[in-house]
């Protein structure tokens, strides 16, 4: 009887309330992929409406039960639909599951530490982070269904019950939710700062970090300094919304009655969103980036071209991203001088990104390359970063954003710029650390078969897209057969359509692998891909610590791939020198011959 | 049918682990791993990047072909065409930047797939390859930034001379759109939300002077070719955008201020007609900030005629005393 207790209390604290930074990763990466595809599915969703607009679906009716009784979905659905997306994608996926999983699982590893600096507020960063999803999911249930005023939660539609349903209920569980996501984002971002500042083992100065803890250092401050602010403007319109406050509501008449709020502007809650919203951009990149690098680095066999550019881009990148939010305003009536320097700091942000994209060419330039799954995804993010961030240079001129503002040039744009780079990075992740995480491989063949099927579609679907905002197709519009100069539209509509059920169906293949391998995958060996970095020299099998005896001690920089002596030969005999092998005496460390 | 379908993917499902279990256990028994990459499907990957590079560029030839048509056609206010030419501009830069990146991206990927007679090339860092692709891109920003920043100054600058113009405030309300035109004096009444009663649909205060002689219109309204429009927004309940494509104007109506926004419509709408090969062409004004469920369907017709035109239209059209 007390060995069952016993085990019972093991199974909770290895499973459940586990302090291990290893097994919190695992949540974050199972939570963060079933929202993911609940957010999936909703997009299959309202593309079955923009192809074939007021068609009655089974999949509609079957999925959205009660809602949707005849299969027919109704336009404030939609907007809901959209809404729940855009928020489950941006943060609960892209931001938990991205940043969460790999934080969590690389930043100890590859740095040389037990474990997180507080385990204790790192389980309470992911039981957060539970809670806020639950709670989001939740609000898709409530009466007037779930908030549908855009990711982005606008006043005044997002303060009034009466401006549309979603605004009731299903907007106060938005809030609930998100805040408490933020307080999860918050305890996890410092609990990365502190532990990559303090915690690096003996050797492992701040420019011998694997460019992946770069990133991750760089957006746990990005965190730290933006979802504040979203919560102070979450948290002032709930008291919009319930207490009869005015802070962002002003000479409203609606319904047939003029409400009694006065004085307050809804452009002030548009910069306190937008002044997380652009650095949240970042935050869902830069994680991605960091993984891109490292997987490139290590699977063409050389150092990453320009390690501290890279950082140096990074950096750059990051402070931009807090003085570029006004781009998202241009139109808002905001003064046009404010329009100009916004334009100026967006456009800047392009140096960075280029020195970025070309230092990844370099690094692939006279590589020997090996094939992976993961190397493929971080080939699709250095594709998707360059065919999505060159139209940034159309949207953040504001002369030229006037005429492509909200249209579905915007929806291709970022789309491609930050949904397929960031969850591409995060492919890529998980198909390289798997052995890390779950001590067995994955399967290559199906994880190529995803890599094509993705890349295929996610272009399919968003490439398109551009062409309908040439045509000045507005975005969120329930459907554009309201208007004959869009008539012409609906082939586009439904090849988008398309590729997206089929983009859908090609994640089932990778689903399955990853839920096979996990469970039934071919044993892993310590490393597999014959990596520099310090989680390579830790054991497969889980245990509170990382490693058995002393930390390893590190002597260089983690890209020493293929690295020659005079008579060209592998200085160690292989093409690789983990960080753990003390310098020669006439070796010299970063790069330097 | 639900059964069957739950069953077919059960049965797809277990075939697949067996067929992986299978794939892994003759990998063994031949002494290979099955997660390692061989050299030959390496080369195979690295083709089909090549090939997935000429299909891509394929794709973007074919949508360029069947697609790029659909545009909105040529601009029909003055500034447009400055707009549209700097749009131009920056395609001509980022086109090839967009094929050439890609283009070494996939072709890298080929032609440096893993070969086992080969070394990778210890390569970490140039400072002078840095500074290119920094001062380059610099340079062509630069170049954008100023062009763009002088069309933004110009377009935003709102039109001063109260006698050569045609002033319009255009206010929103879910969901649905109502101009008011200032009338003789060319200066727009008083408004406020506590004074919506009836017909005065945007609350016009009646005892301003000014707003006398304002009119009220619905439906469609009219702009005279040629002349410099002054609009001003308005919304009543939540953010709406005022969006007129085919002038390549846009500005968003937020309650408690007003916005504005001005240019010079250029071409009538029966000139835009012939430009178009549509008898039926309309300029239209649409809401482009999601405001409610209705938000797909806000939209208001624009007409633009010659000045005589235009003059006989608003002259019937019933001042706000009336």
């Amino acid at each position: 009887m007390s060995t069952h207790h016993h085990h019972a209390k093991d199974f909770l604290f290895t499973y459940i309330f586990s302090t291990d930074h290893k097994m919190i990763s695992k949540q974050f990466l199972v939570t963060g992929f079933l929202m993911g595809f609940i957010g999936l599915i909703m997009s299959t969703l309202f593309r079955l409406q923009l192809g074939w607009p007021g068609e009655s679906f089974e999949m509609i009716e079957l999925l959205m039960g009660s809602w949707q009784e005849d299969g027919v979905m109704a336009p404030d659905k939609y907007l809901s639909l959209v809404t729940m997306h855009g928020t489950i994608m941006v943060f609960f996926l892209l931001t938990a599951g991205l940043s969460g999983t790999f934080s969590n699982l690389l930043i100890p590893l590859q740095i040389g530490a037990r474990d997180m600096a507080s385990g204790f507020l790192n389980m309470l960063s992911y039981w957060f982070f539970f809670i806020s999803s639950v709670v989001m999911l939740c609000s898709l249930f409530v009466e007037g269904g779930a908030a549908s005023a855009g990711w982005t939660i606008y006043p005044p539609l997002s303060a009034l019950p009466q401006a549309i349903p979603g605004s009731g209920a299903g907007m106060t569980l938005w809030l609930v939710s998100m805040s408490i996501f933020i307080v999860s984002s918050l305890l996890g971002s410092l609990n990365y700062i502190v532990t990559i500042l303090n915690m690096r083992t003996k050797g492992m100065s701040m420019t011998r970090l694997p460019l992946t803890i770069w990133a991750f250092l760089l957006t746990a401050i990005l965190g730290v300094l933006s979802f504040p602010v979203l919560l102070s403007a979450a948290l002032l319109l709930v008291f919009d919304r319930s207490f009869g406050t005015s802070f962002y509501l002003s000479d409203i008449y609606i319904g047939g009655q003029v409400l009694e709020h006065s004085g307050g502007s809804p452009i002030l809650f548009e910069h306190l969103f937008w002044f997380l919203g652009h650095p949240e951009v970042y935050i869902v990149l830069l994680p991605a980036l960091g993984i891109t690098s490292e997987i490139i680095s290590t699977m063409t066999r050389k150092p990453i071209f320009g390690y501290r550019a890279m950082i140096g881009s990074m950096m750059a990148i990051g402070f931009l991203s807090f003085i570029v939010w006004g781009h998202h305003m241009f139109l808002t009536g905001m003064n046009p001088f404010l329009g100009s320097v916004f334009t100026f700091t967006t456009l800047l942000i392009a140096i960075p990104s280029a020195v970025k994209v070309f230092n990844y060419l370099t690094t692939l330039w006279k590589g020997n390359i090996v094939f992976t799954p993961a190397t493929m995804f971080s080939v699709g993010l250095v594709s998707t970063f360059i065919s999505g961030g060159v139209t940034g240079l159309i949207l953040g001129n504001s002369a030229l954003d006037i005429n492509v503002h909200d249209t579905y040039f915007v929806v291709g744009h970022f789309h491609i710029v930050m949904g397929l780079s960031a969850i591409f990075g995060m492919f890529a992740g998980v198909y390289h650390w798997f052995p890390k995480l779950f001590g067995r491989m994955m399967n290559n063949k199906l994880g190529n078969i995803h890599f094509w099927i993705t890349i295929c579609c996610a272009y399919g679907v968003f490439f398109p897209m551009h062409f309908l905002g040439f045509a000045g197709v507005p975005r969120r519009y329930y459907t554009n057969s309201e208007f004959p100069m869009f008539d012409n539209m609906i082939d586009i509509n439904v090849f988008i359509s398309v590729c997206a059920i089929l983009a859908m169906i090609g994640q089932l293949v990778f689903f399955f692998n990853f839920v096979y391998s996990a469970f039934r995958g071919p044993k892993a060996p310590m490393n597999p891909w014959k990596g520099n970095t310090l989680e390579w020299t830790s054991p497969v099998e889980h245990f509170h610590g990382n490693w058995y005896g002393e930390i390893p001690a590190v002597y260089r920089w983690p890209y020493d791939y293929s690295k020659v002596n005079a008579n060209g030969e592998y200085v160690y005999g292989e093409d690789f020198i983990p960080q753990t092998t003390p310098l020669g005496d006439d070796e010299k460390d970063g790069g330097e011959h | 049918m639900t059964i069957i379908v739950v069953v077919a993917v059960i049965l797809v499902v277990i075939a697949g682990s067996q067929l992986l279990k299978i794939a892994e256990l003759r990998a063994l028994s031949k002494g290979e791993l099955i997660y390692e990459v061989s050299e030959k499907e390496g080369k195979q990957s690295g083709l089909l990047m090549l090939g997935f590079f000429a299909a891509f560029m394929a794709f973007f030839a074919w949508q360029m072909w069947s697609w790029y048509g659909l545009k909105l056609p040529v601009s029909a206010s003055a500034h447009g065409v400055d707009t549209d030419w700097l749009t131009g501009a920056t395609y001509a830069v980022i086109t090839p930047v967009f094929i050439l990146t890609n283009g070494l991206l996939f072709f890298f990927c080929f032609k440096y797939s893993y070969s086992s007679t080969r070394k990778a090339t210890f390569f970490s860092h140039s400072n002078k390859l840095e500074m290119i692709w920094t001062i380059a891109p610099s340079l062509v920003l630069t170049v954008l930034i100023l062009m763009g920043l002088s069309n933004w100054n110009k377009i935003m600058t709102p039109i001063a001379d109260e006698d050569d113009r045609v002033l319009i405030e255009l206010t929103g309300q879910q969901f649905t759109w109502t101009a008011r035109y200032a009338g003789a004096d060319k200066k727009l009444g008083r408004s406020h939300v506590t004074l919506i009663e009836g017909v005065n649909a945007t609350g016009v205060d009646a005892t301003d002077d000014n707003a006398k002689d304002d009119k009220l219109v619905k439906g469609e309204f009219h702009l005279p070719v040629g002349m410099p429009v002054q609009f001003v927004f308005r919304s009543l309940d939540a953010i709406h955008s005022a969006y007129m494509p085919h002038f390549r104007s846009q500005m968003n109506c937020v309650p408690g201020i007003t916005t504005q926004f001005n240019f010079v419509p250029t071409k009538t709408t029966e000139e835009m007609r012939k430009i178009t090969n549509n008898d039926e062409f309309n300029y239209v004004l649409l809401c482009n900030k999601i405001c409610g469920a209705a938000h797909y369907n806000m939209q208001m017709d624009i007409v633009v005629e010659s000045q005589e035109d235009y003059d006989k239209w608003l002259a019937e059209q019933k001042t706000f005393v009336e």
